[in-house]
């Protein structure tokens, strides 16, 4: 089994909703502590770990972003014991019934884990225009089974639902389960973090595992400014080549990790960390955004005087449902290709970020 | 007494853990079996693959009952390979093909894991989410690795059990309740009956196992074993919902008509009468759809006597369905009550 493998499941295992992250960022803050000098919460959640660079103070500070928090649903109302839902992040209601479900059950109190289905109603309980369509989720209810006093004693509006689908191995290298996006880049900056443990740095390293990107990049912005990095390196996941997807916005699964082109990143960074794994020989492959990168990148590229940003994708299958499909091997190269780049900063790297006009 | 102990939990379980596509039920089979193994009366598996089982009586006057509960489930059989893990796959058994994208599968007797994924709603448009993801574009992922998996390999849901209290939430509840509740009742066959049990094959693709077992056993009347849809959700317009097959929490459900059999009226009120008897709750399916073994049953030779008791269950041939364990408890003290108090005239009384 790879080492990396129970660290991974943890993280897959756990809830983490956007905005709710704390127990993603528990998970991330014991595996950091050993790896980092100081690690802190940010003022929206987010999990900051400075590792102490080398270089003569004050040092240049790269900034390493990967977002922890988690799509999934949210009470909105019960009905006999059976309770509606929205959605927490972007969710396709087709994706919805027969899904295993946690419900995070707060109205007797603390928080308690309450086993549960998302299901599609009868037809005939169904507004008739409906048919043999797919449902809106407004129409779908999760039911736990339990009786309706005991569903009304123990549900409030507002509690989070998270996927229960364990994660699991599949051939090839690959895993299966919900929340890769974007758990799978905590752990490739974990990697990160592990081989700056033996290789010299000047600059110091934030690594940063971000709150609320899936609601709109919100706990990045925070971050950014709170650090004020000088550059900048999202990683997030993107879409692989698979079933239902094969046009210019996916890459293949298992051939390494993406570079992004586009406005949302500096063409010199990004020349840069080309240019690096060419000559480390670590697969890759070109993605292109003409507009938002639906990254952390797209905020902090805009944060205070502007960060000079990098975005690196980990090619996944089946995003946001409750079975995405990555490849562990490409947490590997990213990781190892991030760290490769960090250890090669120079302390004047700054004044190369230019505009080559 | 027959019960619903921890064992029987157990056993639970692992049938529901358990791969038995209908056609493929062979790791059911064998957990039935080995559940028998220590069993005084006849066994046997037929040329289909039913397990059949005769617990002789000892009291005279005997009626020669048939009691049967399906071991197949609804499931996929891949049918072509096409390259770096991505299979096609059909449908056996009645499935609604909403039910299908973003479940994790177990493929083949090694239960291999794989998935039925979807585009991410990131690259689909608002027009295509109102349409749903026909078969033909989804694909049972096993990873570009490389295995053993081909082509007729059968897949189900990889839905494990799990029990919250009184709430079971499984893959296939429909019918491993009713295989564990027929194995509590060969254990303790009532002595005033010759019990003739069947475990079966190919329900869920027209009850095809069920026939060659009636045929074979020529019973004088036969009781089905099975799991049926509740469907008690409240309606989207708060309006009441009327339309309810059985509700959870009320009982064994006792079978008037289906799609495929009018109950016999007299088994009918006997069972209903023994429940009574027996201050064991139990309720009337609403005449509907939907068939259980008792369709093909109740037509073999010269015809035979038939109904079907269910226990009420939600969201049957999806990934997970949710039963109640009274109601599982209920049914087997029912089945156990009706059978042991059988007057052995009954089919000699009036059909009113």
């Amino acid at each position: 089994m790879d080492p990396l493998f129970p660290f991974l499941k943890e993280l897959l295992t756990a809830p983490g909703l956007s905005g709710y992250e704390d127990p993603a960022a528990e998970i991330i803050s014991k595996k950091w502590k050993p790896l980092v000098h100081e690690i802190s919460r940010g003022r929206l959640g987010s999990l900051h770990g400075l590792r102490r660079g080398s270089g003569p103070s004050p040092r240049p500070t790269v900034m390493v972003a990967t977002h922890m928090d988690a799509i999934g649903l949210m009470v909105t109302g019960i009905v006999d014991g059976f309770l509606r839902l929205t959605q927490v992040g972007g969710i396709d209601p087709r994706v919805l019934p027969g899904a295993l479900v946690t419900l995070h059950a707060t109205g007797a109190g603390l928080s308690q884990s309450i086993p549960g289905v998302v299901v599609l109603p009868q037809t005939r309980l169904l507004p008739p225009d409906i048919g043999l369509n797919p449902v809106p989720l407004e129409y779908l209810f999760l039911d736990t089974g339990l009786p309706r006093a005991k569903v009304e004693s123990l549900v409030q509006v507002g509690d989070l639902v998270s996927f229960a689908q364990p994660p699991f191995e599949l051939t090839g290298d690959t895993i299966a389960g919900h929340s890769l996006d974007n758990r799978f880049s905590v752990a490739a900056l974990t990697i990160c973090l592990e081989e700056l443990q033996n290789r010299p740095h000047l600059w110091d390293v934030w690594a940063v595992a971000t709150t609320q990107e899936e609601i709109g990049t919100i706990g990045a912005t925070g971050s950014t400014y709170e650090l004020h990095p000088n550059l900048a390196i999202v990683m997030d996941v993107t879409f692989a080549k698979g079933p239902g997807a094969n046009d210019w916005q996916t890459n293949p699964l298992g051939k390494g990790p993406t570079l992004c082109m586009g406005p949302n990143i500096h063409p010199a960074l990004h020349k840069a960390m080309k240019e690096l794994a060419d000559k480390l020989e670590i697969p890759y492959s070109l993605e292109y955004a003409p507009r938002h990168t639906g990254t952390d990148g797209y905020s902090t590229q805009v944060v205070a005087e502007g960060v000079p940003t990098l975005v690196m994708g980990i090619p996944l299958r089946y995003m946001h449902t409750p079975v995405e499909m990555g490849a562990v091997k490409d947490i590997q190269r990213a990781g190892r290709l991030v760290a490769e780049f960090i250890a090669g900063l120079a302390l004047d790297f700054v004044e190369k970020i230019i505009w080559d006009d | 007494m027959p019960i619903i102990g921890n064992a029987q939990l157990r056993l639970l379980e692992k049938l529901c853990n358990a791969s038995a596509v209908s056609g493929d039920e062979g790791e059911v089979r064998k957990i039935v079996l080995e559940d028998l193994k220590n069993h005084s009366g006849q066994v046997r598996v037929d040329a289909l693959g039913n397990v059949l089982v005769t617990c002789s009586g000892s009291g005279r006057k005997r009626l020669k009952v048939m009691v049967t509960a399906h071991m197949d489930e609804v499931g996929f059989m891949l049918v072509a390979d096409e390259g770096e893990g991505l299979f096609r796959f059909e449908m056996v058994g009645g499935m609604d093909v909403r039910q299908l994208p973003g479940k994790a599968v177990l493929v083949g007797k090694d239960h291999l894991p794989g998935v039925i994924g979807a585009r991410p709603i990131h690259l689909t448009t608002t027009e295509e989410r109102k349409q749903k993801i026909p078969l033909d574009a989804l694909r049972i992922d096993v990873g570009p690795g490389g295995s053993k998996i081909k082509p007729g390999d059968r897949a189900v849901f990889a839905t494990r059990y799990q029990r919250n209290g009184s709430v079971l939430i499984a893959k296939a509840l429909d019918d491993r309740l009713g295989v564990v509740t027929l194995l509590q009742l060969v254990k303790n066959a009532p002595p005033n009956i010759d019990l003739l049990a069947a475990f079966t094959v190919q329900e869920e693709i027209g009850g095809r196992g069920a026939k060659v077992a009636a045929y074979a056993f020529n019973p004088q009347l036969a009781v089905v074993l099975d799991a049926t849809p509740a469907n008690d959700l409240p309606s989207w317009d708060a309006e009441e919902n009327v339309s309810y097959n059985t509700k959870l929490g009320l009982g064994p459900a006792v079978y008037i008509a289906d799609s495929d059999t009018f109950s016999d009226p007299r088994l009918v009120r006997h069972i209903i009468k023994s429940a009574r008897a027996a201050g064991i709750p139990c309720q009337v399916r609403q005449p509907a759809g939907g068939g259980t073994d008792a369709g093909t049953i109740h037509k073999a030779r010269a015809g035979v006597p038939s109904v079907s008791v269910s226990v009420p269950h939600r969201y049957s041939h999806t990934a997970a369905s949710i039963a109640l364990l009274d109601d599982w408890k209920n049914t087997l003290a029912l089945l156990d009550a009706a059978l042991r108090r059988l007057p052995p005239g009954l089919l000699a009384t009036d059909r009113i």
